[in-house]
């Protein structure tokens, strides 16, 4: 999976080699560090265009399979009936614009580029009765990663200092899924991307945070035995300013 | 506001929130020694813990919050070691038989329904009848002639009798048995420390004093619990410590205060209470079946 998503990586850097003549972006930082006291953050995407044109970023996060039930009244009991399960499904999604989106791109560059919420493709859920239901379903799957502050609805703001320099603020909730994240910048003009450019971003824990998942992952069955020891002493403890009432 | 991130759920959440989480459901765990495992893991899913997550956690909060409980009553005399060991002998053989029972049911499909229209049912029947005997005892409590401690039946007739000094028992061991097996089974299969159906079961099909109650339930939960967490942490590395750690910090203060309540309700009292949290529960789980769910779809990563 990492082998696949480095060489990926390196194609798109590669492409963008190729035709980055009219735009270059990078981040204020390509490491969002999660530490205990995390309450969220946001990085900084800047850059240059060889001209006039608009700019648009897409944020996504590290993909994975989400399966979604659906209930169903049965004999008058709410009861899971369905599942499906999508494949690719990004952890996180935001796009940011200089632009209302529908003024810069096209429906068929959207649906291409797969700009916006509305176009992204998923993977899976072939068991689906009919494209009807996968439809159902993956509008679900969308709504709820909107609840959960994980795709953002709203195109966000993309500002031109100037004619050249663009910079962007892109924001990152507290609960910001672990991962490697790929932001994607694309330079448009007349209602054509002439230019692409691709840069990896991670999100990692660190410090005693990473550490405790580490230990919890590797030694699994010691870390059962500290966690329930570690609160029996600490039950024990409590008790003990209690001792003579 | 003081928030934290949690390592194993990967939310921060704040620290006053998990701490008052805690103190409330160990309140609840100290007066009547049932668990609260079906309060709390249900609270956290709300404040966005994943599921997972808030189950296997909430188990190792309990063996903290168990372990102080158990204590503060051991200190009072009220814990019968006896009968709490005969129970979780019963408890271990019906825990590993619920784990093979719950793959078995998993495989047949619709284990969820199954158990909640099976839970439902116990605790409307069993809170039903708790709150028609506790509410009785108090109209009696003027005046009319005592009954006996407990009536005797068929079940006093079973062989392998044993004297519980501590519950003023002597009764076949084979009930306490019985009845740690069926809770055993009903608790690997629910994913609860089974509490709910312990409490009232020593009340009422065993005959213990209600005041030894509490205290007996709270020591076999400690093992329960810490069974459930170390199979949590091996199979789904769901265990989040840190959580547990801020749950229980809050839940030991809870329970202190709960159990010395509890220690000054009258029986019958204490008795009514446990009906009306066992009633409201069932209520909710009636609920939960039956009213229209405001979503109708429910998301879960698939690990790979």
């Amino acid at each position: 999976m990492r082998a696949v998503l480095v060489l990926g990586l390196l194609a798109a850097f590669a492409a963008a080699g190729a035709r980055a003549q009219g735009l270059t972006a990078d981040l204020s930082s390509h490491l969002v560090a999660i530490t205990t006291g995390f309450t969220g953050t946001s990085v900084v995407l800047f850059g240059a265009t060889d001209g006039p044109g608009d700019v648009i970023a897409v944020v996504r996060g590290p993909e994975r399979d989400v399966s979604i039930r659906r209930k169903s009244r049965i004999a008058g009991i709410w009861l899971n009936a369905r599942a499906l399960t999508f494949t690719g499904v990004p952890s996180f999604y935001a796009l940011l614009a200089t632009r209302p989106l529908d003024e810069v791109a096209p429906p068929a560059m959207q649906t291409l580029h797969q700009f916006g919420i509305a176009a992204l493709r998923l993977g899976g859920a072939e068991d689906a009765a009919s494209p009807a239901e996968r439809d159902l379903f993956h509008a679900a799957l969308l709504d709820d990663e909107v609840r959960q502050g994980l795709y953002l609805k709203a195109a966000g703001r993309i500002n031109f200092l100037g004619e050249r320099l663009f910079r962007a603020t892109i924001d990152f909730p507290k609960n910001v899924p672990t991962g490697t994240y790929i932001v994607e910048v694309y330079l448009v003009r007349q209602k054509a991307v002439v230019s692409a450019q691709t840069t990896p971003l991670v999100v990692s824990q660190t410090g005693i945070d990473a550490a405790v998942d580490e230990f919890s992952r590797r030694n699994a069955l010691a870390y059962g035995l500290l966690a329930a020891a570690g609160a029996a002493i600490a039950g024990w403890l409590s008790s003990l300013p209690f001792r003579n009432a | 506001m003081l928030d934290v991130y949690l390592p194993i759920a990967a939310v921060s959440l704040d620290v006053f929130m998990l701490l008052a989480l805690g103190a409330a459901v160990g309140v609840l765990s100290g007066i009547f020694g049932v668990g609260g495992g079906f309060l709390l893991t249900p609270l956290l899913i709300f404040i966005g813990v994943p599921p997972a997550v808030a189950a296997a956690s909430s188990a190792n909060q309990l063996i903290g919050a168990s372990v102080s409980g158990a204590l503060a009553h051991w200190r009072r005399g009220n814990l019968d070691l006896q009968m709490a060991l005969v129970l979780l002998l019963g408890g271990l053989a019906g825990s590993a038989f619920g784990v093979w029972l719950f793959a078995l049911l998993r495989r047949m499909g619709q284990i969820e329904l199954v158990i909640s229209l099976s839970y439902a049912l116990l605790l409307s029947i069993l809170g039903t009848l708790m709150m028609f005997e506790s509410v009785g005892a108090m109209l009696r409590r003027s005046g009319a002639p005592r009954r006996k401690l407990h009536q005797h039946t068929w079940l006093h007739g079973l062989p392998f009798k044993v004297r519980f000094r501590r519950s003023k028992l002597y009764i076949s061991a084979l009930l306490p048995l019985v009845l740690g097996f069926a809770v055993g089974v009903l608790s690997a299969v629910m994913g609860v420390g089974g509490g709910f159906v312990m409490v009232p079961a020593m009340i009422y099909l065993l005959g213990m004093p209600t005041a030894v109650v509490p205290g007996t339930s709270l020591f076999q939960i400690i093992f329960v619990a810490a069974a459930v967490t170390v199979l949590q942490a091996v199979e789904n590395q769901t265990v989040d410590a840190l959580l547990a750690l801020i749950l229980l910090v809050g839940g030991v203060i809870g329970a202190q205060l709960g159990s010395r309540f509890g220690a000054r309700l009258r029986g019958e009292h204490l008795r009514a209470l446990l009906a009306l949290i066992v009633l409201a529960v069932a209520v909710k789980l009636c609920a939960d079946l039956t009213v229209p769910p405001d979503n109708l779809f429910a998301l879960e990563p698939v690990t790979p």
